[in-house]
């Protein structure tokens, strides 16, 4: 149940945020997570607090399921004083230390080393903090993610790295672009435990992460754990996704994992129709009230443009 | 209350890390071959891993996205890690850590994310290295808001300055010259010995012309103002330090005291951090000057390996000594 409300949180945000922006209400760019909510939510309800989790631009379903706050969340996306980081980094670089959420970045894999640093942070402090840094399939051809993942086996790192393969590398498929049909068995090479689940099927995955994290915080070192999900729309807002069989598409859309989870758990008796409806209508109230409160809240004034460059008495 | 010992700069640096690591238990190094017995590439950690053990002193593979990343994910949750990347033009591999997030971080969070590293790196012609471990790339960091960049020229501000990049709440680029690594020894202040950032040296006084420079060329410079004075020209010598953040007050003061001056640095001429003085200078000072601002660098060529080649292509103390005469003819 748990699973299924920070899911339809994050589909509800998603789709008022996409319905805006159609409108012409929100203007910039927007990366939607759509269809990989559950890579977020099983992950995310396995951690702590005081956990951190690193994610990217398509970062929108990791922010929520790491506990950010709707409200704080949409006014970053719309660059408000109010927002996580008073409007200064944007949807591709919410930060909020306060919930965990160290690193979002707009630099494909380069999430990778600096989570490495936060499970070093968390062995030299000797705290039994874990580190789960979120990136997609293309990211793991670049070399800051064999680094990464080298250097996390090296010293047995409580990090996490979750590969969210959505099959597609911003306009190009996996298979033209990678040397492995899956990105777990990378692993391999690096002395790691590498894991492919469904990342459509949140039980499992949450179960595997659970003991990806459970290995992490006994100090049994990293995990490469490669959920297979899909992305409904596309690169970003706007793609037409020329790139992608229409059937594939329509295919994936058909296998909705919320709507299916949603069956699933009406079948198992595991929850009433009335009491999802209810975490629906909740997070429909919660989004609405994001949404305006960050539509109501102020641009930063221009005096903050060269504030936070250095730390105190340094002028940018 | 604090003693004074005469220490190379390799000595003096070696010093400033066993005292933070002393001090702070946030401190830690990392970098390529910094464990015993050599203590990296120049031994600068020589010692260090015997005494503060191998967790603290942390062995890195030849890594430097994995290093720098590894120093900004322990920076922003609360430690203080010193970096090593043993020569400066491997900062280039790992610049999209260092300036997409290190610099940026603390920005890009509305101040949420201090980011309290330090990354020493080591570089300079003259050694016979070639093109590809030579560069003097302080202007490219510079460039880079957010990034705090300083060049020792000597062993005791190599320690002072050492200990404030560690113990500062910014990314600190700490630039060492080879060739002043071995350039003999100096009165070096014993203990937590602090040179604050962002304030130049005015290392020797005069009135005729301002030179201002930084690392080995500072040396170099002040050779020259003494074969210059037996001519009875003063040469006024500004160290500056920490060209980010930048002693803009000891600079103006300088240039417009003398009215003229010459700035001087080992990387190359075009671009340099040179010219973002002059600049300065000129804006400030335009109709105070008496001479245009001259500049001593590189030609805008790659280091080259010949002998006679990398020593035409780094600023001679006789192209220092024309260019100051050139100011007061």
């Amino acid at each position: 149940m748990d699973l299924f409300r920070t899911a339809t949180r994050i589909k509800t945000f998603d789709e008022k945020y996409r319905s805006l922006m159609t409108s012409g209400a929100i203007g910039g760019m927007y990366y939607s997570p759509r269809g990989q909510e559950f890579a977020a939510a099983s992950v995310g309800r396995q951690l702590r607090r005081d956990d951190y989790v690193v994610t990217t631009y398509r970062g929108l379903h990791d922010q929520i399921a790491k506990g950010v706050p709707l409200r704080e969340l949409w006014a970053e996306y719309l660059g408000k004083v109010a927002g996580t980081c008073h409007g200064k980094g944007g949807p591709m670089h919410v930060t909020a230390p306060d919930h965990g959420l160290m690193v979002t970045t707009g630099v494909v894999g380069s999430g990778l080393p600096i989570a490495g640093g936060l499970g070093l942070s968390a062995l030299l402090r000797g705290t039994d903090q874990v580190t789960v840094v979120n990136f997609g399939d293309g990211a793991s051809n670049i070399g800051a993610f064999h680094e990464a993942l080298n250097l996390a086996s090296v010293w047995r790192l409580p990090v996490i790295f979750v590969c969210q393969n959505n099959l597609y590398a911003e306009y190009t498929p996996l298979r033209e672009g990678t040397s492995v049909d899956s990105i777990a068995t990378r692993a391999a090479a690096y002395s790691m435990p590498g894991i492919t689940v469904d990342g459509n099927d949140p039980v499992a995955l949450y179960q595997e992460a659970g003991d990806a994290i459970a290995r992490a915080r006994a100090g049994d070192g990293p995990t490469v754990l490669e959920a297979l999900t899909f992305r409904f729309c596309g690169h970003i807002m706007g793609d037409q996704q020329v790139y992608m069989p229409k059937e594939e598409l329509a295919a994936a859309i058909d296998a909705d994992p919320l709507p299916r989870f949603r069956a699933r758990l009406l079948a198992g008796n595991l929850a009433t129709e009335a009491e999802l409806a209810a975490i629906e209508d909740a997070a429909a109230a919660e989004v609405a009230d994001a949404w305006e409160f960050a539509s109501n809240a102020e641009l930063p004034d221009v005096a903050e443009l060269e504030t936070d460059v250095y730390g105190e008495g340094v002028a940018a | 209350m604090t003693g004074m010992r005469k220490l190379g700069m390799v000595q003096a640096l070696n010093e400033a890390l066993d005292v933070a690591l002393t001090v702070d238990r946030s401190v830690f190094a990392l970098g390529e071959d910094i464990q015993e017995p050599g203590g990296g590439g120049f031994g600068v950690h020589k010692g260090l891993g015997t005494k503060h053990g191998a967790g603290r002193v942390r062995l890195t593979p030849i890594s430097e996205q994995a290093i720098m990343g590894a120093a900004i994910g322990a920076a922003i949750s609360g430690m203080r890690p010193v970096a090593e990347i043993m020569l400066m033009n491997f900062v280039h591999v790992c610049m999209d850590q260092l300036v997409n997030h290190a610099a940026k971080l603390r920005y890009m969070s509305g101040g949420r994310t201090p980011v309290p590293l330090t990354v020493r790196t080591t570089t300079g012609a003259g050694g016979g290295f070639g093109a590809q471990h030579s560069d003097m790339l302080e202007a490219q960091l510079v460039h880079a808001p957010g990034l705090k960049v300083v060049v020792p020229s000597n062993p005791a501000d190599a320690k002072g300055l050492l200990l404030s990049c560690v113990f500062d709440d910014d990314p600190c680029v700490f630039v060492e010259m080879s060739g002043l690594y071995f350039a003999g020894k100096a009165e070096v202040p014993d203990g937590d010995y602090r040179v604050p950032l962002g304030k130049a040296a005015l290392v020797r006084e005069g009135s005729d012309v301002t030179v201002l420079t930084y690392g080995r060329q500072v040396v170099d410079s002040l050779a020259v103002a003494d074969t210059v004075a037996a001519d009875g020209i003063s040469v006024e010598v500004v160290d500056l330090r920490t060209l980010q953040p930048l002693d803009t007050a000891t600079v103006l003061a300088s240039a417009g005291k003398t009215k003229r001056a010459v700035v001087v640095h080992e990387a190359v001429r075009r671009n340099g951090f040179g010219a973002e003085l002059a600049a300065t200078i000129h804006a400030e000072l335009f109709g105070e000057l008496a001479a245009p601002v001259a500049r001593v660098a590189a030609p805008n060529v790659p280091v080259p390996y010949a002998k006679s080649l990398e020593q035409a292509y780094i600023p001679s103390q006789g192209q220092i000594e024309a260019a100051i005469r050139r100011q007061v003819a």
